[in-house]
């Protein structure tokens, strides 16, 4: 579903951020990237995401270069791919509601689905009750199942989480590590960056440790080892 | 598709504004600065014009004749003037006239009215008071006085006296007067408009600079151009509106009270009467400014951060 084929990154001439990166997931697969900071997962998740290039190599979805895609084909393209981010990135001047309705308008969806569907995923993470809210008004968990809310509205292919958890305290870590495997079990693909080792172990699926922009292990039911 | 995109931009753009309500507030306070400057500029113009024109009224020169010139050969110099190309209107004063306009002038001074009656005759010649097209051009049209044969009678000439020689130099002063106002004046509105222009520009970029992280947000979420800048750009149309009212608003009692300011100093032209007379055009013209504005800033400013 995605390759990536001997991708490497340098900001400048000497700072490595990836080198000849070369994995695939496969449809329907939960991966999980672990490494230290600065391994370089957050920059693999931007090149799925078209927001960095590689400067060798190339990143592919569905055989179809991601970097060769003309800036309104990566609008359609990033309408695939749900993300969720550790420090949540809710848009601050609209409501729970609105953040995910957002999502809906710009995939082009009409107002009828939007009334249909928002109150629905509210449901799937469990926040109906705070709906009409506005981000700053929730806790750290309820903002990042909003934003998990908003990746999933529009039946993305892949969910890419980084560090989803990161902020989070343990009981909403879990929580957020159950709703990310419902999601999985409805037939998403999930693209997980962590270096919380008990969600690693908890997970139980494939892992692919980072170091220094090198992949340094895969694992297909992997344990958290760094 | 269209609309109802259209209508979630612009319902966008009028959420952002409300719940924004400080930065809102500034960029409204910020624009009617701007705007209030524009009209001042319009206001100034229009006060320098009229003071300028009636500067220009005040500019003439007389030519005075002879007693002894007939009236014939005064009308026929009347008519030979009227063809100059400078000239705008020649006014002719005949004996009579001159002598009823003297008495009225004088009607309180009993001693210069009687020594006018001591005299048998008439003491005044006729006279013609000539209004040039431009104050640079009195100039030619003494020379042609100087030049003119026609004008003599019997070797000696029917002209008393042209007094634009004993004015020439207040003539000239004024001439340059009028002439570097006008472009002090100008250079001065320029300018002003620019700057405000510009202090409105930036802190229309302040305030999409607080919503870098929500544009980013909103690329990665795969929104497109339009659907990010859209709302921007309304938020950036509704301050104009709003502070193109208000300045019109503000407008109304600042007017007012320099009714009898600008009546007294400039003579002839009064701010309220001109603002109530021009509605319509300054109305126009605050509003657009305003709106383009708004929408050109916004629209400029949004565009660094949709590079992602």
């Amino acid at each position: 579903m995605i390759y990536f084929d001997k991708v490497s990154k340098f900001y400048g001439s000497n700072c490595v951020a990836l080198e000849d990166i070369t994995f695939s997931v496969e449809p329907q697969e939960f991966i999980s990237i672990v490494g230290h900071s600065g391994a370089g997962k957050t920059t693999l998740l931007k090149m799925i995401l078209a927001e960095e290039k590689p400067t060798k190599g190339g990143v592919f979805y569905e055989s179809v270069n991601i970097n060769s895609l003309r800036k309104s084909e990566i609008n359609h393209f990033r309408r695939k791919i749900g993300t969720i981010f550790q420090d949540f990135r809710l848009l601050p001047n609209k409501t729970a509601y609105e953040n995910i309705a957002f999502a809906m308008e710009v995939a082009g969806r009409s107002d009828e689905e939007i009334e249909a569907d928002v109150p629905y995923v509210f449901e799937l993470v469990d926040l109906t009750p705070k709906m009409h809210n506005f981000p700053h008004q929730l806790s750290g968990g309820e903002k990042q199942r909003v934003a998990i809310a908003r990746a999933i509205v529009n039946h993305p292919d892949i969910i890419i989480a980084d560090e989803p958890t990161g902020n989070l305290d343990p009981i909403n870590t879990y929580e957020i590590v159950q709703i990310l495997k419902k999601v999985h079990s409805l037939g998403t693909t999930v693209i997980l960056t962590t270096h919380n080792k008990g969600v690693i172990d908890s997970i139980g699926k494939r892992v692919v440790t980072l170091d220094q922009g090198k992949i340094v292990r895969d694992d297909k039911e992997g344990k958290y080892s760094l | 598709m269209f609309w109802t995109n259209t209508k979630r931009i612009i319902r966008s753009g009028f959420t952002n504004f409300w719940r924004n309500g400080f930065i809102s507030l500034s960029s409204v306070l910020i624009m009617v600065i701007t705007l209030f400057v524009i009209g001042s500029a319009i206001f100034l113009g229009a006060v320098l014009q009229s003071s300028l024109a009636q500067l220009k009224n005040k500019v003439d020169i007389n030519v005075y004749f002879v007693t002894t010139a007939v009236e014939g050969d005064v009308l026929a110099v009347k008519k030979s003037v009227e063809g100059l190309a400078e000239v705008a209107n020649v006014e002719y004063v005949s004996r009579e006239d001159a002598l009823a306009k003297f008495e009225e002038r004088h009607k309180n001074d009993q001693l210069t009215l009687q020594a006018l009656e001591e005299l048998d005759d008439n003491p005044l010649g006729a006279a013609l008071n000539i209004k040039a097209k431009d104050p640079s051009q009195y100039e030619a049209i003494a020379a042609f006085f100087k030049s003119d044969d026609a004008l003599s009678r019997n070797g000696s000439s029917i002209i008393d006296k042209i007094n634009y020689y004993q004015n020439k130099n207040a003539i000239d002063k004024l001439t340059k007067i009028i002439q570097s106002a006008e472009k002090v004046s100008f250079g001065l509105t320029i300018l002003l408009v620019v700057l405000s222009v510009i202090i409105t520009f930036n802190t229309i970029r302040l305030t999409i600079f607080t919503s870098r992280e929500e544009i980013s947000v909103m690329r990665l979420v795969g929104a497109n151009n339009m659907y990010i800048r859209g709302p921007f750009v309304v938020s950036g149309i509704i301050y104009g509106i709003i502070s193109a009212v208000l300045t019109l608003l503000i407008f109304y009692p600042v007017t007012l009270s320099l009714k009898g300011v600008t009546e007294n100093f400039f003579t002839g032209i009064n701010l309220f009467e001109y603002y109530i007379a021009n509605f319509a055009q300054i109305f126009l013209l605050i509003v657009c400014s305003g709106i383009l504005m708004g929408a050109v800033s916004s629209f400029l400013a949004v565009r660094r951060y949709l590079k992602i």
